[in-house]
């Protein structure tokens, strides 16, 4: 607590003070009758810049997007009822993806509560199962409290989403401040038992055909360099999740990119052999593993996670090591011996030359992968990656060469369509030096194109590369392959024209599909500074490959 | 409500669990959600305020099944509760309250 001449303030004030205090100056929202006070207070805000969002999802997802890139919670704000029912999928997506994020949401007043009021909705009720944690304020006073812990718990151990409902009411009460609350910070998490990184370093140095399986959690402790070394100092072949893409460099000798149900065939049935495990920061989604039962069958297990509830969730660990997995990596490298691994190394390496990933037509601009690899030449390093879900997603995933982690923003565990274009106008917002490229579908577009406008206001440097297909594609490809193709409510018979689309919203736009030299095109709209929109046309037949079929274990992936 | 008979409900194991929480409004839906969400059925439910009324304690009747290990560590992750604690079933808390439901 800071001791300071009391002032007189309304909670409101106290809101935006303490989100001031908290380093926050950047925010996205919508305004409504129940969080009017707030915006009140904001406009008087010098520090902080108010996003203006065209829906509150997008609001929730552009949050996202500042603290994906970032690693530090970033603030959504929504009015009461459909303001904060629109925010719920942002804020459940972050939820899934482990994502600190404050969102806060105006309530009717507390004399109202429980009246069915105008725009009276129970959000904290709905946001129980989706949040980390949430509040409900009843005074003015509590805020002092509330909102530095609201952060606090945001971003210590697992991340993740938290919520403040605050009754307009509480919002205008007037109370005295004299001392102000820390910010709040993550908190400290107990360093794992010796014993425990001794065991599992012994296990590493005996196992003969060891694995190292890297999630998301790698990428939120800021673990990727010493993921790497370890995988370096042991010589352990490295699988990644969707969320880890971007910990070890993808053309790094031990990398066998992403896992699972697109990963390459010879990542697979690596993990098919395997004899140990280390997973870190990973949850065993059933993406990843396929069928559990026939996930790395052979092998033991060392599971390394903050999160003391994911060690023996879906698979038994023979040991399992909570806490931070950068505390555990710095403690566990130093025990682990230099091995060569030749036999091993051999094994996989004869495994990644019989089953390599098939990425047909990567020299085509025209086709999927070769679109990928064109603007993936056009860039550097530098550039931040955000994707929407679905056929284009997973190409992304395959093709793109992410070597930085916090490069790739996805939806990976609700696969939220239409979290692209906003989680990008974020990222950019948080980082506006970097050039941010959303890849999206025709799909997913839609499902936030409202947002374009803010991109347009904001005049954020995203570049949303559009994969028309002119269907719901990953929908389509599972009709063709496990529907009998009998193909229904995926294909779509009206398609808006994308680039007089985008030019409407004030982003300028290039139709790839009308250029002679499309390379050159790209190659120009992506060096504008600015948000712009890329259209090109895929075939509706090209397939995501290989793929494991739903429920089936993941050595038996059809294609690739 | 499950679909196991009652017959099978009383073959079944049970345990008590025993949680110090904060008392306020929303505790108790963060922790029966946590059960309802899953499908897992909550037998019995005790809660009554501790000392100053500051903290509350939870009393919980559950089933015993392979899923129970994973229910405590969810529970101990809700930041309202401040201790965990199992009982087997002959804890006596329910025991005593069974005379209120003849």
């Amino acid at each position: 607590m800071s001791r300071q001449t009391p002032e007189t303030l309304s909670g409101a004030q106290i809101v935006v003070r303490l989100l001031e205090r908290q380093g926050i100056r950047t925010l996205a929202g919508i305004p409504g009758g129940a969080i009017l006070p707030i915006y009140d207070a904001l406009s008087q805000s010098t520090r902080i810049h108010h996003v203006l969002a065209r829906h509150e999802q997008g609001g929730g997802f552009m949050a996202q997007g500042m603290a994906r890139a970032t690693g530090v919670p970033a603030v959504c704000l929504a009015s009461s009822g459909p303001g904060a029912t629109n925010l719920l999928t942002a804020i459940a997506d972050a939820k899934l993806d482990s994502i600190p994020l404050v969102a806060i949401t105006g309530q009717v007043p507390r004399a109202m509560i429980g009246t069915d009021a105008f725009q009276e909705v129970d959000t904290y009720g709905l946001s129980i199962p989706i949040t980390k944690h949430n509040f409900l304020v009843g005074a003015a006073e509590d805020l002092l409290e509330v909102v530095p812990r609201a952060f606090q718990i945001a971003a210590s151990g697992r991340p993740g989403p938290v919520l403040i409902d605050i009754p307009k009411d509480v919002q205008n009460q007037l109370v005295e401040v004299s001392e102000w609350p820390a910010p709040g910070g993550a908190a400290p998490v107990a360093p794992p038992a010796d014993e425990l990184i001794e065991a599992a370093a012994a296990m590493i140095n005996e196992s003969l055909k060891p694995i190292l399986y890297l999630g998301g959690g790698v990428v939120h402790s800021g673990a990727s360099a010493a993921a790497v070394m370890l995988a370096e100092k042991a010589r352990l072949p490295t699988v990644m999740t969707l969320m880890a893409l971007g910990a070890m460099p993808v053309e790094h000798p031990l990398s066998l990119g992403m896992l699972g149900m697109h990963g390459a065939r010879c990542t697979n049935l690596a993990l098919d052999e395997c004899d140990l495990l280390i997973a870190i920061g990973a949850r065993f989604d059933d993406r990843a593993t396929g069928k559990v039962a026939g996930f790395c069958p052979q092998a033991k297990i060392v599971h390394i996670d903050i999160d003391p509830s994911e060690l023996d969730k879906i698979k038994t660990a023979h040991i399992g090591i909570a806490g931070d997995v950068c505390t555990v990596l710095d403690a566990l490298v130093p025990r682990v011996e230099v091995q060569q691994r030749a036999a091993w190394r051999s094994r996989v390496a004869s495994l990644k030359a019989s089953y390599p990933l098939r990425m047909p037509g990567i020299d085509d601009p025209r086709t999927p992968y070769g679109l990928i690899r064109a603007v993936a030449n056009c860039l550097d390093d530098q550039a931040t990656i955000t994707t929407d879900v679905g056929q284009h997603q997973m190409w992304v995933a395959q093709a793109y060469p992410l070597r930085r982690p916090r490069q790739w923003l996805t939806s990976g565990g609700l696969g939220t369509m239409g979290f692209g274009m906003p989680a990008a106008i974020g990222a950019a917002l948080a980082e506006p030096e970097r050039t941010v490229v959303c890849f999206t579908g025709d799909g997913s577009i839609l499902m936030n194109i409202q947002e374009l406008v803010t991109a347009a206001e904001e005049k954020v440097n995203v570049k949303i590369v559009l994969m028309n297909n002119s269907s719901l594609g990953l929908v389509f490809q599972q009709q063709t392959l496990f529907y009998g193709e009998r193909i229904y409510a995926s294909k779509f018979k009206g398609m808006p024209d994308f680039a007089a689309l985008a030019e409407a919203f004030g982003v300028p736009a290039v139709d790839l599909d009308q250029e002679s030299d499309p390379l050159a095109a790209l190659s120009a709209a992506l060096s504008v500074r600015g948000p712009m929109l890329i259209h090109a046309s895929i075939a509706i037949d090209q397939q995501v490959l290989p793929m494991v079929p739903p429920g089936a274990a993941n050595k038996d992936m059809i294609g690739g | 409500m499950n679909s196991i008979s009652g017959l099978e409900n009383q073959a079944l194991a049970r345990t008590v669990l025993e949680l110090d929480v904060n008392n306020h409004a929303g505790v108790m839906s963060h922790v029966v959600g946590l059960f309802s969400r899953r499908a897992y059925n909550v037998e019995g439910i005790l809660v009554m305020p501790v000392g100053s009324g500051v903290t509350s304690r939870i009393w919980l009747l559950v089933n015993e099944d392979e899923r129970l290990d994973q229910m405590v560590k969810q529970v101990e992750k809700l930041e309202d509760v401040l201790a965990v604690r199992r009982h087997g079933a002959e804890h006596e808390v329910f025991v005593r309250l069974e005379e209120f439901f003849r």
